[in-house]
């Protein structure tokens, strides 16, 4: 059923202009059938913009959208085959959550005792059954957005429309409402567009993601790819925790790059682990992730590279420590992370510790 | 003295409602007395006055006057605060404060100036004075409020209903009709009370714009001339009194539950 090749969504250069304000630069990505695909960026990077765009609420100034191999322009957001969960989610006041579900199919003119089997089904699914009498206001943030989730869902859209629908939410119910909503999505295998300023729920819930930076989208991969392989600082230090270190290429064969970094000293990075269009002469710095950096705690624990370094900050999580340390000849205080297993202490601020590394902790940027 | 210390606010507010409240009290009071002469002792109870006003000819033309003005004002006042109220809850425009200030400006302006200068512009247009001219004089200080009301109604509601239903499949019209207007109709209803309340109890406007057509508040105060029909102003004002009391309840009965629909602040604090 989730043919990865066939593409749900295709859209093609699509521009955005609203005044003399240019709020997409010529987007393009196909988005596949039954995928979980998320747009992530922060406030203002046009991620609503082109999810109101694919629901038919705002017009392309240029470019075309199509979707299910239709070309969608000028068809208005009613009768497009997407539905919208709403940042509010937006339930009707007026009306209990039975009305709010069936609304849709209502306007379809189904009869009566067709629309109640529906709703009955749908609320089943998203496990608000006995919920039906309510209103609006009788119902807390988690329920109003199943609500808005079935409202949307009993359509059969090809293609759901999600914008922040859990950034109302506690944190709490907000990691438990992503989990749901993933398996939700994969049990029904129907595709998912999810918005979001949070990298944490984009990773958690995504097949795919797309990275927006002032309209344009600055990466598109999987939740892994961005993470192992950012192309660029910007999307580096949007997505988790990141480590930059001034380098520079000292040497080149056809297998290796030899880098010089900054307070780590001289690597053999292969090739085949950096992209194939890095201009190798622009390289200025790389990358490390806190976890891929080591804190040795005895002589004997082995590691490729080892410098010595002083801890001068800790944060401690339960399950991991976070190290502040600042590494000789670098001014920048350098992130580690360590998870505190069995008969691992935690080093206190002040102390001398060894920093073990090798070619893996390295990323290099594309540009 | 401690006592009253402890309850000072509370002897304040009695104070206060009697102030406010009592010479209203009289009103009712003297229409059901039997004398001529408005001063105590009362001398007993009659409803004669009232019968009275049943045989009144001039009175029920009046009474039609005001009836005809009223709704032509609350009708147009509601349909011209309805447009003015979406544009400034929705949409944003150049000059949009000054604009909407103008319009709320015949609020605190003295009724009395807005007549004048609404009889001499008449005048000087060659327009013959009608109780059309009074309608448009109401018009004028009515349709402040039904912004008021109405900007209230469309604040508490949230344009993403209206996107939610289109994305649904339902039309325009049909948008229109299952979530904008139930959701904005006790704020139209209760604008209409109102405004039509307003217009029944106006006099200094309809005293100068009016031409030889009379509306109730301009015929009560011919009467107050002749001592002897006293007692029926009294009568008159008492059933004036209830039906705008009546009026005023049920709007702002509307307008909370339209506040509560929408889940906002029912107080007035919220308008």
């Amino acid at each position: 059923m989730n043919d990865a090749t066939t593409s749900m969504i295709e859209i093609r250069e699509v521009v955005k202009n609203f005044g003399s304000f240019t709020a997409l630069h010529g987007i393009t990505a196909d988005i596949r059938e039954g995928e979980f695909f998320s747009l992530l960026g922060p406030s203002g990077c046009g991620k609503t913009t082109l999810l109101r765009m694919i629901a038919g609420f705002e017009a392309p100034t240029s470019g075309a959208i199509a979707i299910d191999g239709k070309d969608m322009a000028g068809i208005p957001a009613n009768r497009r085959p997407t539905n919208m969960v709403f940042q509010s989610y937006a339930i009707f006041p007026h009306l209990n959550v039975e009305e709010n579900v069936g609304y849709g199919l209502k306007a379809r003119k189904m009869e009566n005792k067709d629309i109640a089997r529906e709703v009955a089904d749908v609320l089943s699914l998203v496990d608000m059954e006995g919920y039906g009498k309510r209103k609006a206001h009788e119902l807390s943030g988690g329920q109003r957005q199943r609500v808005a989730l079935a409202r949307a869902l009993i359509m059969k859209p090809k293609v759901v429309l999600l914008d922040e629908p859990l950034s109302a939410l506690d944190k709490k119910l907000r990691d438990q409402m992503q989990v749901e909503l993933r398996t939700l999505q994969r049990s029904i295998g129907i595709t998912f567009i999810l918005v979001t300023h949070d990298q944490e729920e984009a990773l958690i819930m995504s097949d795919r993601i797309a990275v927006m930076f002032e309209g344009r989208i600055e990466q598109l991969d999987s939740p892994e790819g961005l993470y192992r392989r950012p192309v660029n600082k910007r999307v580096a230090s949007f997505i988790g925790v990141m480590n930059f270190l001034p380098a520079r290429v000292t040497a080149t064969t056809d297998t290796h790059l030899t880098l010089d970094i900054a307070a780590l000293g001289s690597v053999e990075v292969p090739r085949h682990s950096i992209a194939t269009d890095v201009d190798t002469a622009a390289i200025n710095s790389v990358g490390v992730r806190p976890e891929m950096l080591t804190l040795l705690f005895d002589g004997f624990e082995r590691s490729e590279n080892k410098v010595e370094a002083e801890v001068t900050d800790t944060q401690y999580y339960g399950d991991m420590t976070y190290y502040t340390i600042r590494l000789p000849g670098h001014a920048e205080p350098v992130t580690i992370s360590m998870r505190n297993t069995a008969g691992r202490s935690v080093m206190s601020p002040g102390s001398k510790v060894s920093v073990g590394w090798g070619a893996d902790s390295i990323v290099v940027f594309r540009d | 003295m401690k006592w009253l210390a402890s309850r000072w606010l509370a002897v304040y507010a009695v104070v206060y409602m009697i102030f406010l409240y009592a010479p209203v009290i009289l009103l009712p009071l003297f229409a059901l007395n039997t004398s001529t002469i408005i001063a105590f002792p009362l001398s007993g109870f009659t409803t004669d006055w009232f019968v009275g006003l049943w045989y009144t000819d001039t009175l029920h033309t009046a009474l039609g006057n005001s009836m005809l003005v009223g709704l032509s004002t609350a009708l147009l006042s509601t349909l011209l605060g309805a447009f003015a109220a979406r544009a400034s809850a929705r949409f944003a425009f150049p000059g949009k404060t000054g604009i909407v200030g103008l319009i709320m400006l015949p609020l605190v302006l003295p009724e009395i100036i807005i007549a004048v200068a609404l009889l001499v512009m008449l005048n000087q247009l060659g327009m013959p004075l009608s109780l059309w001219t009074v309608v448009g004089g109401h018009v004028l200080i009515c349709t402040p409020f039904a912004i008021a009301i109405l900007s209230s109604a469309y604040r508490g509601l949230d344009r993403e209903l209206e996107e939610v239903s289109f994305d649904l499949g339902e039309s325009r019209w049909g948008t229109f009709r299952r979530v904008t207007l139930p959701l904005v109709l006790p704020g139209v209803i209760s604008s209409l009370l109102i405004t039509f309340t307003i217009s029944l109890d106006e006099f200094i406007i309809a005293f100068f714009l009016t031409g030889t057509d009379v509306t109730l508040p301009v015929y009560i105060w011919s009467q107050l001339r002749f001592p002897a029909k006293l007692p029926s102003v009294m009568a008159l004002g008492t059933i004036l009194l209830v039906v705008s009391v009546v009026l005023l309840i049920v709007a702002e009965a509307l307008r909370r539950r339209s506040a509560a629909r929408q889940g906002i602040d029912t107080t007035l604090a919220g308008v």
